[in-house]
């Protein structure tokens, strides 16, 4: 008994020497809960990268895939923050009460939100990408590139983010082409590659001769590659998918910011705030455009990305108006972020309702 | 709206061939499930194939082989399923649950390594005659030896059934297994057969997603058609040719929904998405409920375990 008492007290003692080394050396240790899995290829694809970025700068990195945006994310999230982790990325909307729940009651760990709103503690911050920008340029490339002038559109769920896009991608795909028409097609899933490619079918025998899309798959631009139509990749580069169809994607590029923040908790600089990153930042990336697009169109395309960059142009410049005709953005002014981040109405020239 | 003869004969087309996976999935349950053996375990068998079959395309660059090994695959899971149900007398459904969540977890772990990488294109057959019959060209002509397969497999599956002598074991076994049992048949056998074979047109089902329909490997990619083909096998009583029907409607409607969304009509899209789950089930309740008929095609003894010394 004397015995063992001494050598759980010499054990405790390591351990808390262990503790305290790991403590002073800052070794901070980086969480990401994801939404689906990191086999996806799409979303939470993108959102791995950007962790395996995290780690090539040499910090530790620890996720948990397909995390339901119930109590069990607050239940994932307080093992991750009981566990010695100084930060965790939280990559879907429907986290933000349970991260804010959390981050209370562990005011030392800090906490980033992907797409949220809500930073109720000071150790909650929130990030988004503007790839609204990006459909800017895909909706300048459909609008000259189309000769059916039917553009389809395969939409996810509808919510601000995806509407953005679509009035986005409209805006820029009618300023170069008046008589443009876009038809939308609602999958209601993220990504089930079989009715993706059902929809885009649809789509195509309809007329489309350019697919745009905003779920995650690579069945829409396979299927486009096939029909021999037109598409652009979604969040990560498809081009490989599609060699003849992809004219570009979209790429999430979340890495630089993740590093950005880890290493601004090990050197004791992280602060509160709420980043919304686009081209200029370079979160949102455009890929490599294809040799099909003419060359004035690629420099005009080149030019677009550089203002857009710089934030000469854009992407809701008014005047803009609703499907009713009421003004949404005056001549002149350009939407601010409160109206982007709530943005639930068609801009003129959309065809159909959104679904309630 | 545009009535262009070809474009009726492009629809009906996409339709037949998202109605493919479900047809041959249901197929091979309904012979499973026609020889006593309740298999929930169908998407679990069609993710599994899914995979397999990418994963030899990638690796061997052979299409035969990965056809082949997606259906090896499916057989070696659903003897995993055989082995527990008919040797070790496990309850039924709690194995085939426990089957599907351990195929799509596994076939996660395997796909890890494949995800980004593009598919093979695979070939079709008659595509010189793709232009020559208004209306039947695009329905008939340029599809992939497993689309044809996948429409004689219906009456192929009903012939053998009704027609043949193995068809009347299998029905035997699962009406009766006693009765089948001191007629010398090997109940055990014949159920073990049947399930290795649903086990077999599962993982083809699977690969014709991964390899021929959306040429790609993702995560669950399966999307829940496994249960729909068990559904099927339900709905339809049984029956190998109300099993195609029912997976047209299916198909037909989930297509004709997003060609209704594109037109434009105005009915809410969420009643549009559910359609296809509602008619199927409805028409095939309407075809199929002649009380006694149903009563003669539903295997008695349907996941029931059977112990040779009772």
């Amino acid at each position: 008994m004397h015995k063992f008492l001494i050598r759980s007290f010499v054990s405790s003692l390591v351990l808390l020497f262990t503790l305290t080394v790991a403590a002073v050396a800052k070794d901070v240790k980086a969480a990401f809960v994801y939404i689906g899995p990191t086999g996806d290829h799409g979303w939470t694809y993108q959102h791995d990268v950007g962790r395996k970025a995290v780690e090539a700068a040499g910090f530790k990195t620890t996720y948990v895939e397909g995390v339901p945006e119930s109590a069990d994310a607050e239940r994932v999230l307080r093992q991750l923050a009981n566990s010695g982790h100084d930060i965790i990325f939280t990559t879907s909307f429907g986290y933000m009460n349970p991260t804010n729940k959390v981050a209370k009651e562990f005011p030392n760990v800090k906490f980033e939100h992907a797409t949220g709103y809500k930073r109720e503690h000071p150790n909650v911050a929130t990030y988004a990408a503007r790839f609204y920008e990006g459909r800017t340029i895909l909706g300048t490339i459909a609008g000259t590139m189309t000769k059916s002038n039917v553009i389809g559109y395969v939409a996810s769920f509808p919510i601000p983010e995806v509407i953005r896009g679509i009035n986005s991608f409209t805006l820029a795909a009618q300023k170069v082409n008046p008589n443009i028409k876009t038809k939308i097609v609602w999958a209601f899933t993220w990504y089930d590659p079989g009715k993706e490619a059902e929809a885009a079918k649809a789509l195509i025998d309809q007329g489309a001769d350019v697919i745009a899309q905003h779920t995650d798959s690579t069945a829409i631009v396979q299927m486009a590659e096939k029909a021999g139509v037109y598409a652009f990749g979604q969040a990560s580069d498809m081009d490989k998918f599609a060699p003849k169809a992809v004219l570009t994607s979209v790429e999430n590029n979340w890495g630089p910011y993740y590093v950005d923040r880890v290493k601004a908790v090990a050197n004791g600089t992280w602060n509160q705030k709420d980043t919304w990153h686009g081209i200029g930042d370079g979160m949102v990336v455009i890929s490599g455009l294809d040799s099909q697009i003419p060359g004035d169109l690629q420099a005009k395309v080149k030019k677009l990305q550089a203002d857009l960059a710089s934030g000469k142009v854009h992407s809701f410049t008014g005047p803009i108006y609703d499907q009713k005709g009421n003004l949404m953005v005056a001549e002149g002014k350009t939407a601010d972020d409160g109206m982007l981040a709530g943005m639930m109405t068609y801009v003129k020239g959309v065809e159909g309702d959104i679904p309630k | 709206m545009i009535v262009d003869i070809n474009f009726v004969g492009l629809i009906i087309a996409s339709i037949m061939a998202s109605a493919v996976p479900l047809i041959l999935a249901s197929c091979g349950e309904l012979i499973t499930e026609r020889s006593g053996v309740l298999n929930l375990g169908v998407e679990g068998m069609m993710i599994i194939g899914a995979i397999s079959g990418f994963a030899l395309m990638t690796v061997t660059g052979s299409l035969i082989i990965a056809v082949f090994g997606a259906m090896l695959a499916g057989v070696l899971i659903s003897t995993i399923f055989a082995f527990l149900t008919q040797t070790l007398i496990t309850n039924h459904v709690a194995t085939g649950l426990a089957l599907t969540i351990f195929g799509i977890g596994i076939s996660a772990m395997i796909g890890k390594n494949f995800v980004g990488i593009p598919g093979k294109e695979f070939p079709v057959l008659f595509e010189g005659l793709k232009d020559t019959i208004p209306l039947l060209s695009p329905i008939l002509f340029g599809h992939s030896i497993v689309f044809y397969f996948a429409f004689a497999l219906p009456f192929i599956t009903s012939y053998f059934l009704k027609k043949t002598k193995i068809g009347l074991i299998v029905r035997a076994v699962g009406d009766s297994p006693e009765s089948a049992s001191n007629q010398g048949i090997n109940v055990r056998f014949v159920r073990y057969a049947c399930i290795l074979y649903g086990g077999a047109m599962c993982g083809l089902a699977g690969a014709y997603l991964s390899m021929i329909y959306t040429p790609q490997w993702i995560e669950n990619m399966t999307g829940g058609r496994g249960w729909i083909a068990l559904a099927l096998v339900v709905f339809s009583t049984w029956n190998p040719i109300k099993i195609l029907i029912g997976a047209m409607i299916f198909g037909g409607l989930t297509i004709i929904q997003f060609h209704m969304q594109a037109i434009g009509v105005r009915i809410p899209v969420q009643f549009l998405t559910a359609l296809p789950y509602i008619v199927t089930i409805i028409v095939l309740v309407v075809i199929s409920r002649d009380s006694r008929k149903i009563r003669l095609s539903t295997p008695s003894s349907l996941g029931k375990s059977f112990h040779k010394d009772n």
